[in-house]
């Protein structure tokens, strides 16, 4: 009579963790998690062997949460319609009847829900397995990960929390969940899905919920939503997949993630409805994104095609293609109760009804931000990276006329790579380095950005060399553009390993100070500007600042001591590298931060804002001034708005239903000198 | 009829009319003539011992007082014998377990485990599932003993520090005392697990110094005034069943430290028919209290699971719960007038008015003081004419979600019966393995039936299914009408009726589950059981979630076994109700079981308190959930308890640190 899961050797490890350890895994998480890089199984390798259709109809019989009632999609819908929530808000909503309002909210519902059935996850399963064997050589898995999870799904309610880099990923956890007998989990997605014909319903039926964009105030709606994602987490009838990011993510970075579901999901939890909730990161790497061209063009301001079937079959042309491998990881089960242990207080809840519609108090935002950091910060521990990932790393730290005219030296780009691959390892990154001769044939695979031909590698761009129709200079550097902005893509993907230490480079470049305290000012005041472009865990400021410390130590960059960090000779090549992976983001704020101030007008709509900071970035790309073509992607632009919205710089009006943004004038009026140093010195006056 | 005695003082004539009434409602009530003649002659032996008394003055010094009270105790209480608590404790009752020295379950030579004595209804029984509960449930073993020292080593408990001053002066007063070792060691513990456990393992900490046997208020009056004189820690001593620390002696308690047993003021003053009250000396026993009340064709219906040995002044000095308070109420409810002691005197209200609107009442300074202000020496309370039927009942459910709704409902309607209780499915089997050996087989293949119908026929999961307890009280008639609205209640929440026996049976429980714990404790098994209120919509989620933290505090701490983590829902009130969990474990292969148990004890009340829980129903604060006392009543709060605190006992004479 021992306790009974002791037997199975995967539970024991799997909440073990305390909320110290566990701080721990959140610093050097990817050290546990490296030894088991080689548990990867393909689990394409075994479709390939069977039929497909022999494996759609596979016996399916997952173990579910124990607690979990057998309950069908409209018990769902009845409990969410006639919840005490729901009712309360209905009655707060004045002007109809409430008949009318809850036919409303009827509506509402029946747009959102999924509709899970075991027949359309076969129809599902078949498809998918068939696209997925085309596109990709092989899906990797990380077993162990699986067998947590699949013990984690019977004890507690399952959060899967996946990054969300390509449309591919939508399916690809049910599909992995199906073939591995574990519950299949109902899907947070985007509206637009909905709408496409046949593939839209079969998605709701392979356990899709679809989410409206831009809610805004509709309370009714925000009401239904929330409270049909928190009965699927109370009543933990199916696991819930839900990207943290909020979007697909264009740059292929990490997105700072959206509370409003991360809320919704915590909520049991934190009114006592559930004893515990288990969050699962996932982290799903590509060697090459199915849609890597449409990002750069969306980003660039060509709009993104509309999600249609239409338009599903005739991207069907990209099934020709070669995309390498997949990764799927699944990462360690997070206890939501061992998380927010000491953080919160959840008696909060005890003097009013839990039902009542009730602003979450400060303590509790914060623990919710914080988990939701936390998640995208494992997630990116999780993810594996490619040696394409550093090749792009350094091609973009070449000159601009390198890459497009003469080329880059493919003998100098080979060693360079393995030089970053040791400083990659000894950062703690997951490297996804299977053999020998990886570089020559990641390059191949990467055919539509680079090509490598007589020993030089020259980026590719559209429509080059055979139409010789001559471009604008304008069009032209859009076209690079189009080229870089791939690339930057993939060298984000490798950015949450240099961060930290890269800011800490940066500070030292600029700052050209020994003192521990002056750069530690200074790496709080960037990581505080770019907390919109990366992930920093909220709070965490000073483990940040020695994570960063202690990384470019151990690979021999610095020497530390109580007070002073000195640059060693032998650490020139990594500060230096750092330093310049992070330049294109520096030049980008600084370049919008000019353009605000000098524009004069302290008024204007996002409309005019973006494409005016692409002329002006443009034309000093041309003039030489710029060498960055990031700053050309709407992604930068609307962080470094995001930014100076965070830092109260700028407010956000609504005016006719402009989105209107005002400059604080006296704010910019500081910034006029555009110097990191001085914006430092701003910082630090506008904390007095 | 009183006024046939216009020479009595007023309460001794209330006695009387009590008796004479006694007498002529036993005549009216049909009842067999020889009972009505053995009352005759208890109430003519009695009236003529009181006669000899009413020469005296009423009026005179407190000395005499005393003097005459105990001439009542010794002389009067022609029934001593009928009491429960004799001044030596040891005499009857174990000195490192719970109750009787004589009752008590032990596995047999053929490892089957019985329950010792002839007290209980499951006295000389043989329970044949016991073992295999044990054994499944904890994973204990009956070859892995862990057997309690015999007898208590009186050389292990240190020599008394007294107060010779306080000492001499007591003498002269002639109130009986004591400072023999085994009088302080009983009155040095109530009956948490760390108590019990120490005492078993022969492990004796502070003590009181010396124990004083007052048999009447003015005997209190006189004890505590010559506490104060002498600086001496008093600490009030009822029925010994705390479960809240709250009989330890403070460790930096470095004064003399005197036990105030009020154990030997038992008697009921006087009935007051035409209110339906009694005033009742506070060290009176719940059983006593209930057996003589019952002579005189009353009752209180204050029945907490205590009853047995808890004393009236132990009630009202921890907010005591009876379990029929649906129909009694609790001792808040029941309490008419209060007398209590206090360093600043004597605190009692004029009159006995059933409600009143004089500013707080100061019943609820006393009420849950647990015996930090002073000695509550008698009370006044309210009785009831005995119930003419009684019934019990049970429903099974198919799930705890359905009994809790269906309880909900009951609350709702405001038709809970005298006692509605809902076991989880844990304690259901626990009850079950508890069932004494049947006799007729007829009475096995009916059970066999009940199962099959159950499970099978209306496809109950044995696994999950849970069931309810009731006790109806009243006229017969009301009693069946209100079973029927009750049953019907149960129907719409899929209840099906399961009989009076499994009822009783579930009432039996409560009475041996603290004797159980003494056979858990000879196996290495180690629990204790807790409680809380809260509001009904969180009544599920607190259930859940405490036990959950329970299973996964004992995983966390090194537990070798999963543990029995249990509850019940035993109370209904409008807006919420009272819940009850067990809790035990095997404890083989922990260095430190008691601690491990605290902390766990302490991780799952941190747990209720966050879902919504009160820090105690009816238990009481006491030391081991001060702690948590500021954030239950706010600051303002303890200020207010503790300005109370400092006006009546600035020098702490009543120091046992509880509460506050």
């Amino acid at each position: 009579m021992l306790w009974s899961y002791c037997h199975s050797g995967t539970r024991k490890s799997l909440f073990n963790i305390n909320t110290r350890e566990l701080s721990e895994v959140v610093v050097i998480g990817s050290t546990a998690s490296l030894k088991d890089e080689e548990e990867f199984t393909d689990i394409l390798e075994e479709r390939r062997c069977t039929t497909d259709l022999g494996y759609a109809l596979r016996t399916f019989n997952p173990q579910p949460y124990k607690g979990a009632p057998s309950s069908s999609t409209s018990d769902l819908k009845k409990a969410v319609l006639e919840s005490q929530y729901l009712r309360y808000i209905i009655a707060l909503e004045t002007g109809s009847s409430v008949e009318k309002v809850r036919q409303e909210a009827r509506g509402i519902l029946e747009e959102m829900s999924h509709n899970l059935q075991l027949g359309f996850i076969r129809l599902m399963a078949y498809t998918v397995n068939k696209v997925f064997k085309r596109l990709f050589r092989s899906i990797y898995v990380n077993m162990e990960g699986l067998n947590m999870l699949q013990q984690a799904i019977q004890e507690s309610p399952v959060i899967l929390m996946p990054n969300h880099r390509s449309y591919v990923d939508f399916l690809i956890v049910s599909f992995i969940l199906f073939t591995y007998d574990i519950p299949i989990p109902v899907i947070a997605a985007g509206i637009p899905l909905a709408s496409m014909k046949v593939v839209g319903e079969i998605l709701r039926r392979s356990g899709a919920f679809f989410i409206r964009r831009a809610i805004g105030s509709d309370k009714l709606y925000w009401a239904v939503l929330s409270e049909y994602v928190r009965t699927i987490v109370r009543t933990g009838c199916a696991p819930l997949e839900f990207y943290v990011e909020g979007f697909r993510s264009r740059t292929l970075k990490s997105v700072v993630p959206k509370l409003g579901m991360m809320d919704m999901v915590l909520e049991p939890y934190f009114k006592g409805e559930v004893f515990d909730i288990t969050l699962v990161p996932i982290s799903i790497s590509y060697d090459r994104v199915v849609e890597e061209s449409l990002l750069a063009l969306e980003l660039l301001g060509v709009p993104k095609p509309k999600e249609s079937t239409t338009g599903l079959f005739k991207a069907s042309r990209v099934l020709q293609e070669d995309y390498g491998c997949m990764h799927v990881n699944f990462g360690r089960p997070l206890s939501v109760r061992q998380l927010c242990e000491g953080k919160i207080n959840r008696s909060e809840y005890n003097l009013i009804p839990r039902d009542l519609p009730q602003r979450p108090s400060t303590e509790i935002q914060d623990c919710v931000n914080w988990v939701a950091h936390l998640i995208v910060r494992t997630q990116e521990e999780g993810s594996l990276i490619s040696p394409w990932s550093l090749m792009a790393c350094l091609l973009l730290q070449a000159p601009i006329t390198t890459l497009t005219e003469e080329g880059l030296q493919w003998h100098g780009l080979t060693e360079k790579t393995l030089w970053l691959r040791k400083l990659v390892l000894d950062f703690r990154g997951r490297l996804n380095w299977p053999d020998s001769d990886v570089m020559s044939s990641t390059v191949a695979l990467h055919h539509s950005i680079v090509h490598h031909k007589a020993g030089r590698v020259c980026l590719v761009q559209d429509g080059d060399p055979a139409s010789q129709d001559p471009l604008s200079p304008e069009e032209g550097v859009m076209r690079t553009a189009a080229a870089v902005l791939m690339l930057v893509s993939y060298r984000n993907q490798a950015l949450h390993v240099f961060v930290r230490p890269g800011i800490l480079a940066t500070a030292i470049h600029i700052t050209k100070s020994t003192q521990k305290d002056e750069l530690f000012s200074f790496f709080c005041f960037l990581r505080d500007v770019f907390a919109n472009e990366f992930i920093f865990i909220p709070g965490r400021a000073s483990q940040d600042f020695d994570e960063a410390c202690s990384l470019l130590q151990k690979c021999g960059a610095v020497h530390m001591s109580e007070q002073e960090v000195t640059v060693l000779e032998t650490g020139l090549e990594v500060l230096s590298f750092l330093q310049k992976l992070l330049q294109p983001f520096l030049d980008s704020y600084q370049l919008i931060f000019r353009y605000l101030c000098e524009n004069g007008a302290h008024v204007f709509t996002e409309k005019q804002f973006l494409p005016a900071v692409q002329n002006l970035a443009t034309k000093l790309i041309l003039s030489g001034d710029l060498h960055t073509f990031e700053v050309l992607s709407s992604d930068t632009q609307k962080n470094v708005l995001s930014a100076l919205r965070r830092l109260e710089a700028v407010t956000k009006l609504r005016v006719n239903n402009n989105i209107l943004s005002i400059a604080d004038p006296y704010f910019f009026g500081k910034y006029i000198a555009i110097d990191v140093l001085l914006m430092t010195e701003i910082m630090n006056k506008r904390a007095l | 009829m009183c006024h046939t005695f216009p020479a009595l003082t007023s309460d001794r004539s209330s006695r009387i009319c009590s008796l004479l009434y006694k007498h002529g409602s036993s005549m009216a009530s049909n009842s067999s003539g020889s009972d009505s003649s053995d009352r005759q002659r208890i109430a003519q032996q009695r009236l003529s011992v009181i006669a000899g008394h009413l020469q005296r003055p009423v009026e005179g010094n407190s000395g005499i007082l005393a003097a005459e009270c105990k001439a009542q105790g010794d002389k009067l209480d022609v029934s001593s014998e009928r009491r429960t608590v004799p001044r030596r404790r040891q005499e009857i009752m174990k000195w490192n377990g719970w109750g009787y020295s004589d009752s008590k379950f032990l596995y047999n030579k053929k490892g089957q485990a019985e329950f010792t004595g002839k007290r209980y209804r499951l006295s000389g029984m043989i329970i044949p599932g016991l073992r295999e509960w044990m054994e499944s449930t904890f994973g204990a073993n009956l070859q892995h003993k862990t057997p309690a020292a015999p007898i208590l080593n009186s050389s292990a408990v240190q020599p008394p520090t007294l107060n010779e001053a306080f000492l001499k002066e007591l003498k002269s007063t002639g109130i009986p005392f004591s400072h023999d070792a085994e009088d302080r060691v009983f009155r040095s513990h109530g009956h948490c697990l760390h108590e019990i456990f120490a005492l078993r393992e022969g492990k004796i900490g502070r003590v009181p110094d010396l124990v004083v046997w007052p048999n009447c208020h003015n005997d209190v009056v006189k004890i505590v005034e010559l506490a104060c004189k002498h600086n001496v820690c008093l600490m009030p001593y009822g029925g010994g069943t705390s479960v809240s620390s709250a009989l330890e002696c403070p460790p930096e308690e470095t004064r003399s430290i005197v036990s105030l047993d009020t154990s030997q003021m038992n008697r009921i003053l006087w009935i007051d028919e035409k209110n339906l009250t009694a005033h009742v000396e506070a060290g009176i026993v719940g059983q006593d209290l209930e057996r003589l009340l019952n002579e005189s064709g009353y009752c209180t219906g204050h029945e907490p699971d205590s009853m047995e040995f808890s004393s009236l002044g132990g009630w009202v000095a921890t907010r005591a719960s009876g379990m029929k308070k649906n129909i009694y109420g609790n001792i808040e409810d029941l309490v008419v007038h209060i007398k209590m002691v206090t360093p600043q005197g004597v605190i009692e209200k004029s009159c006995q008015g059933p409600r009143m609107s004089t500013g707080p009442d100061v019943h609820h300074f006393i009420m849950g003081s647990e015996g930090t202000l002073g000695v509550v020496t008698e009370v006044t309370m309210k009785i009831r004419p005995m119930p003419e039927y009684q019934k019990y009942g049970s429903v099974v459910f198919p799930n705890f979600e359905m009994g809790v709704a269906c309880l909900r409902e009951v609350a709702r309607q405001r038709c809970a019966p005298a006692s509605i209780r809902l076991m989880d499915n844990e304690q259901f089997k626990f009850g079950h393995a508890l069932k004494p050996q049947v006799s007729s087989i007829f009475t096995s293949f009916l059970d066999g039936l009940k199962k099959f119908y159950i499970t099978k026929f209306k496809g109950f999961d044995p696994n999950r299914l849970c069931v309810a307890t009731l006790l109806f009280e009243g006229d017969r008639e009301k009693v069946l009408q209100h079973e029927k609205q009750v049953y019907d209640i149960a129907a719409k929440f899929g209840g099906l009726a399961a009989g009076e026996d499994n009822g009783q049976r579930g009432y039996m429980l409560t009475f041996v589950i603290a004797y159980l714990r003494d056979l858990g404790m000879d196996y290495y098994v180690i629990g204790e059981s807790f409680e809380t209120s809260v509001p009904w919509d969180r009544v599920l989620d607190i259930c859940r979630n405490v036990k959950a933290r329970i299973v996964r505090e004992c995983k966390d701490k090194g537990v070798q076994f999963p543990p029995l983590s249990t509850c019940r829902v035993t109370q209904t009130y409008d807006a919420g109700a009272c819940v009850y969990f067990y809790f035990a474990f095997n404890y083989r292969g922990l260095s430190d079981p008691v601690h491990v148990y605290e902390q766990v004890e302490h991780a799952a009340r941190e747990e209720i308190l966050a879902n919504g829980g009160s820090l105690s129903h009816h238990h009481g604060v006491g030391k081991l959930r001060k702690e948590w006392m500021r954030e239950t009543i706010s600051s303002v709060g303890m200020g207010m308890l503790r300005s109370v605190k400092d006006y009546v006992d600035p020098n702490n004479i009543f120091g046992n640190r509880n509460l506050l």
